[in-house]
C-alpha cells in the first residue's frame, strides 16, 4: 500500500516543531507499523535527511517504550495494543497517517516523536515499593493471599508505564498509572505495612511534577494498551481518604 | 590452569556457598561508604545488584542505554522462574535442579556455580514475593507452580505470561526505593562505550549521553558489566532492538576472557520471517508444544503448492502429512529438547519440504488436541497466545495450523567469570546473560531469570565485597588520570571515523547481512567449511562496513543511527569470534551442533575426552588471532551420560 504521513519533526526539546509530509510506497500489510517508520527511515538516511526518532525496544507491547500519537489516538486505532503491536493491515491504502508525540507537560519532548517520561519514574522513587531489603525475608509462603488478591493484583501491575494514559487525558492526569501501582501493593498483605505512606507521597509527587486532575473521562482507560481498569483509581482515591483520616493520628 | 583460577571454594558441593561466605573479606559500613561500585545494566542482573549494593551502603552509579530501568530486555521474559522449593511435594531438591541444570547444559558448566545457583534459587522467590510481586496463586492462597521442558518436576514459578516483567518491576521498585534514598544515582540513556584500566585493575567507564552525545568519564572501585546477551549479533532474534554485544566486547578488547562464545541457543516455536522489512522475531511459548503436533507437507510437490498458495495445510490428510518429530523420536515426540526441535525444523525445510510464503515454516497443529479436548480447552489453555498469533500473522489458528520456525533466542557465551563472578581483569564483575554463566552449551526454560536474580541479589553483595575489603584504602577515584584521557580519546575517534566514512549503505543493510552470515554459517547447525568460509566473509563486510556505512547527522545530537552502528561495528568482529570457538570445538553439544559430529541417526555427539572444557578466549589486538585458555570441567558429583530422546 502507498500512504502519506504526517509526522511531527522537532530537532531539540528549545526547536517549535513542526509536521511534515512524507509518501512511503509498497508498505507490505503485514509489516508493523514501526516497521512502517523502519522503511521511511532508511529510505530518508539513503537520501542523507536525519532519519525521524521514536522511542521503541521489545516490539511486543511489553517494555513500554513505543509511544506515538496516531490519528489523534494514543497507540493508534486498535484498542488493547501498543504501537508495536499494531499492523498495517489496519490502515488502508492511500490514507494519510498523522504521527505526533505524546503532548503533556510533564514529558517533554526530546526529538521528533521521542518524549521524556522520567517523571514516571520519580513517581516510583517517592514511595512505589515494598521497603524490604535483599535477604531475611520470610518464606514465600509464609502468608497465603486470596487468589482473587493476587489476580486483581497482577491485574494492575501488568502497566507498562508507556504514558498512553496521560496522553490520553485532556488534563494529562497520571492517576490510572499512580493507581495501578497503589492498588497492586494495596491488595497485597506485603503491601498493606506502607500502604497509607504510599499513596501519600506518590500523589503528592504526581501533584508536584504537574500531571493534572483527574475529572473521570475514563479517556485513559479507554486507551490504555493492557486496558487497567479505572476501578483501581476509586481504590487508590479509598487508600488516599484512609491515609488523610489516620494521618494525624500518626504524629 | 595458569591465569584461569576459577576459584572453587574447598570443601564439599553442598557447603561450597556457605564456606565462602564464611570466610570471604567483608567491608565496614564506615568503610562502605567511601567506596563507589558502577553496575551497567538495570535488567534483572543489573538492578538486583544495584539497588542491593545500595542497601548495604555503597556509593552506587548504574547506567542503562534505557529512557527508564523498568524498559531493560529482561521485561519480555514470559514463561517463568525455577526454584527448588518443591512447593507441590512433587521429588524436587536442590540437588534435582543442579542436577538438570547441568544435564541439560550437556554437561559444559562449572558444577560449583550450577550448585550454588540452585541453593539461592529459594531466596529469590522468597524476595520478589516480599516485594510484592504477583504470582499466580491457587485458590488456597499458596504459589503455584508448573513444568517447563527439561525437568521432571514443577518448579516454575510464573505471572501469567509476563513473568520477567513483573520480576524486573520487583527489582526496579528495590532500585527506585534506593535512587530515592539517593545510594543510588540512575544514569539513564547512557551507553557505556569503553572500560576504563588503572594499574591492571577495572577504574570506571566512558558512558556517552543518548540524547547529547556527551561523552562522560565515570570513576569507582569496581566495575559490573549486567548488559545482557548478544543474540543480535544475528539481526533476527527475540531480543529487543536495543541488546547489543557493546559492553561485553569493549570489555573483551580491554582484557576480558570471552567464555564459549559460539554458544547460542535457537528457539523452536517462533514466528516465522514474513518478509524483507521485518525487525525482529517473537516468541511463541514452549508449552504451545504440549498440545500442538509439528508436520510438514509429505511431497515436495505439495510443500511447492502450499507455498504458492495453491493448497491450504487443511487440504492435505494424515497420508500426505510427515509429522517428522513423532517420527524421528517416537518416545518424546513433540516435547523433544529446544535444540533437537529446531534443527530437525531446520532439516526438513533445507530438504525443500518448508512451508509459508518464504519455505522456512513448519506448522504447529491443534485439530488434533481440539478434537479430542474441544476448543474451550485450547482457548482456556493458549487463548492469549492464540490471540497474539492472529494480531501478527492476520490467521485464525483455530482453524488453520499454525506456523513456526525457529529463531536465536539466548546467548550462553558471555565473560568468562570465576566462581566470584569476576572477570579476568581484577575488579571487574559480570553477571547475568552477559557472562558465560551456568548453563553450558544449553539453557534450560526459566532458568535465565533465576540465573539473573541469583547473580544480583544474592552473589555480588557477597563476592564483591571480598574484592572491595582489599581496596578500602583507596580513596575516591579521579577522572583525570591518563588512562580516562586515552580512553576518551579512543571513544571520540571511533565515533569521528563512523561518521567520517559518508559511504551509501545503511547501518541495517550491513546488519541484515551479518545475520545472514551468521545464521547461515553459524546458527542452528554448523560444519568446517562453513565456518571456515564465515571467517573471511564476516572479514570483508567489515571493511566494507568501515568504507560505505551511511550516517547522518553528527554526534551532539539523538542519533539512533549512530547508536546502531556503534553496535553494529562491534557485532561484526564478535561474529568472527564466534566462528572461530565454533570452529575449534569438534564435537555436537547442547546449542552447538557441528554436523560432522553426529550419531548414525543424526544425533549431537559430544566428545567429553577432548572438550570438557570451557574456551575462554584472549583479545590479541587487531587482526591476530585470539588466543584460547581452557578451563577444564571436572565433574565429582554428577555422572555424565549421552543424552538420549528417541
Ligand atoms: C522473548 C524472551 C522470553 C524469555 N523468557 C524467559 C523465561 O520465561 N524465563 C527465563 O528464565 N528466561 C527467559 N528469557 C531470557 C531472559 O529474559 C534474559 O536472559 C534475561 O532477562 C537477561 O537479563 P540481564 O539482566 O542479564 O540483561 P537485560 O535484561 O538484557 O538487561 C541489559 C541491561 O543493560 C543495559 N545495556 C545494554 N547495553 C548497554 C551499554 N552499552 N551501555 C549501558 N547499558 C547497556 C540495558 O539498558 C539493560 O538495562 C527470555 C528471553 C526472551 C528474549
Ligand atoms: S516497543 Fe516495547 S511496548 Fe512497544
Amino acid at each position: 500500500m502507498d500512504l502519506t504521513l504526517k509526522i511531527w519533526r522537532q530537532a531539540s526539546a528549545n526547536d517549535k516543531g513542526r509536521f511534515v509530509s512524507y509518501k512511503v510506497n509498497n508498505v507490505s500489510a503485514d509489516s508493523s507499523f514501526l516497521e512502517m517508520l523502519d522503511v521511511l527511515n532508511e529510505d530518508l538516511v539513503i537520501k542523507g535527511e536525519d532519519p525521524v526518532a521514536f522511542d521503541h525496544d521489545c516490539r511486543e507491547g511489553i517494555c513500554g517504550a513505543c509511544s506515538l500519537y496516531i490519528n489523534g489516538r494514543p497507540h493508534g486505532p486498535d484498542r488493547g495494543i501498543t504501537t508495536c503491536q499494531m499492523h498495517m493491515r489496519h490502515f488502508k491504502d492511500g490514507e494519510t497517517i498523522t504521527i505526533e508525540p505524546w503532548r503533556a507537560k510533564p514529558f517533554p519532548v526530546i526529538k521528533d516523536l521521542m518524549v521524556d517520561r522520567s517523571a514516571f519514574d520519580k513517581i516510583i522513587q517517592a514511595g512505589g515499593f515494598i521497603s524490604v531489603r535483599t535477604g531475611g525475608v520470610p518464606d514465600a509462603n509464609a502468608i497465603p493471599i486470596p487468589k482473587r488478591d493476587a489476580d486483581l493484583a497482577m491485574d494492575a501491575a501488568a502497566c507498562i508505564g508507556c504514558g498512553a494514559c496521560v496522553a490520553a487525558c485532556k488534563n494529562a492526569s497520571a492517576m490510572l498509572f499512580v493507581a495501578a501501582k497503589v492498588s497492586q501493593f494495596a491488595l497485597l498483605p506485603q503491601g498493606r505495612v506502607e500502604a497509607k505512606e504510599r499513596v501519600q507521597k506518590m500523589v503528592a509527587k504526581m501533584d508536584e511534577l504537574g500531571f493534572g486532575n483527574c475529572t473521570n473521562t475514563y479517556a485513559c482507560e479507554a486507551e490504555c494498551p493492557k486496558e487497567i481498569s479505572v476501578a483501581n483509581i476509586a481504590r487508590m482515591n479509598r487508600e488516599f481518604l484512609v491515609a488523610k483520616v489516620a494521618a494525624p493520628k500518626d504524629k | 590452569m595458569g591465569k584461569l583460577d576459577s576459584k572453587i571454594p574447598q570443601g564439599p558441593l553442598a557447603e561450597k556457598w556457605s564456606y565462602y561466605k564464611s570466610h570471604q573479606n567483608l567491608v565496614n559500613p564506615a568503610n562502605k561508604r567511601r567506596m563507589d561500585i558502577i553496575v551497567v545494566g538495570t535488567g534483572l542482573a543489573g538492578a538486583a545488584a544495584a539497588a542491593s549494593f545500595g542497601e548495604l551502603g555503597f556509593n552506587v552509579k548504574v547506567f542503562g542505554i534505557h529512557d527508564s530501568p523498568r524498559r531493560a530486555h529482561s521485561i519480555a521474559a514470559q514463561g517463568g522462574i525455577n526454584a527448588a522449593k518443591n512447593y507441590p511435594n512433587d521429588g524436587d531438591s536442590i540437588y534435582r535442579l543442579f542436577y538438570d541444570t547441568i544435564k541439560g547444559g550437556d554437561y559444559r558448566a562449572r558444577e560449583a556455580n550450577v550448585y550454588r545457583l540452585a541453593e539461592v534459587s529459594n531466596d529469590i522467590i522468597d524476595q520478589c514475593v516480599a516485594q510484592g510481586v504477583p504470582f499466580a496463586r491457587e485458590y488456597g492462597g499458596l504459589l503455584d507452580n508448573r513444568s517447563f521442558g527439561g525437568a521432571q518436576v514443577s518448579r516454575t514459578f510464573y505471572a501469567r505470561g509476563q513473568t520477567g516483567q513483573q520480576l524486573l518491576l520487583g527489582a526496579y521498585s528495590a532500585l527506585s526505593k534506593e535512587i530515592g534514598k539517593g545510594t543510588v544515582k540512575m544514569y539513564p540513556r547512557s551507553d557505556m562505550m569503553d572500560l576504563v584500566v588503572v594499574d591492571g585493575h577495572a577504574r570506571g567507564i566512558i558512558a556517552r549521553n543518548i540524547i547529547t552525545g556527551k561523552l562522560e568519564r565515570h570513576a569507582a572501585h569496581a566495575v559490573v558489566l549486567a548488559t545482557g546477551g548478544y543474540g543480535n549479533v544475528f539481526f533476527l532474534s527475540t531480543n529487543a532492538m536495543t541488546s547489543n554485544g557493546s559492553a561485553v566486547w569493549k570489555v573483551y578488547k580491554k582484557g576480558a576472557f570471552f567464555g564459549n562464545p559460539c554458544f547460542t541457543q535457537i528457539h523452536p516455536t517462533c514466528i516465522p520471517v514474513a518478509g524483507d522489512y521485518q525487525s525482529k522475531l517473537t516468541l511463541m511459548s514452549e508449552s504451545l508444544r504440549n498440545d500442538g503436533r509439528i508436520w510438514v507437507p509429505k511431497y515436495a510437490e505439495d510443500a511447492e503448492k502450499i507455498r504458492k498458495g495453491q493448497l491450504k495445510p487443511t487440504d492435505l490428510g494424515e497420508d500426505r502429512r510427515d509429522y517428522y518429530l513423532e517420527r524421528r523420536y517416537p518416545a518424546f515426540g513433540n516435547l523433544v529438547p529446544r535444540d533437537v526441535a529446531s534443527r530437525a525444523a531446520k532439516e526438513r525445510c533445507d530438504a525443500g519440504f518448508g512451508v509459508g510464503n518464504t519455505g522456512l515454516a513448519v506448522y504447529l497443529d491443534f485439530a488434533d488436541a481440539i478434537k479430542r479436548l474441544g476448543k474451550h480447552v485450547i482457548e482456556a489453555r493458549y487463548g492469549n497466545l492464540f490471540q497474539m498469533y492472529e494480531k501478527i500473522v492476520d490467521d485464525n489458528p483455530y482453524e488453520t495450523p499454525m506456523m513456526i520456525y525457529p529463531a536465536v533466542h539466548y546467548t550462553m557465551g558471555g565473560i568468562w567469570v570465576d566462581y566470584e563472578l569476576q572477570s579476568t581483569i581484577p575488579g571487574l564483575f559480570v553477571a547475568g546473560e552477559a557472562n558465560f554463566s551456568d548453563h553450558g552449551a544449553n539453557r534450560l526454560g526459566a532458568s535465565a531469570l533465576m540465573q539473573g536474580l541469583s547473580d544480583g541479589y544474592f552473589v555480588l553483595p557477597y563476592t564483591i565485597q571480598n574484592y572491595l575489603a582489599g581496596h578500602i584504602h583507596e580513596p575516591h577515584f579521579k577522572t583525570d588520570l591518563p588512562e580516562f584521557e586515552q580512553a576518551e580519546m579512543n571513544v571520540r575517534e571511533t565515533i569521528h571515523r563512523l561518521l567520517s566514512v559518508k559511504g551509501t549503505k545503511t547501518v541495517d543493510t550491513f546488519h541484515r547481512k551479518l545475520g545472514h552470515i551468521m545464521w547461515d554459517y553459524v546458527g542452528m547447525a554448523r560444519n568446517k567449511e562453513g565456518l571456515q568460509k564465515a571467517i573471511p566473509m564476516l572479514r570483508q563486510l567489515r571493511e566494507e562496513f568501515w568504507k560505505d556505512v551511511k550516517i547522518p547527522g553528527t554526534n551532539e545530537m539523538v542519533n539512533t543511527e549512530l547508536e546502531k552502528a556503534l553496535r553494529v561495528a562491534d557485532f561484526l568482529e564478535l561474529g568472527e569470534l564466534m566462528a572461530r570457538d565454533a570452529l575449534h570445538r569438534e564435537e555436537s553439544c547442547g546449542g552447538h551442533f557441528r554436523e560432522e559430529y553426529q550419531t548414525p541417526d543424526g544425533e549431537a555427539l559430544r566428545d567429553d575426552a577432548n572438550f570438557a572444557y570451557v574456551a575462554a578466549w584472549e583479545y590479541q589486538g587487531e587482526n591476530a588471532e585470539p588466543l584460547m585458555h581452557k578451563e577444564p570441567l571436572a565433574f565429582e558429583y554428577i555422572e555424565v551420560k549421552q543424552r538420549n530422546y528417541k
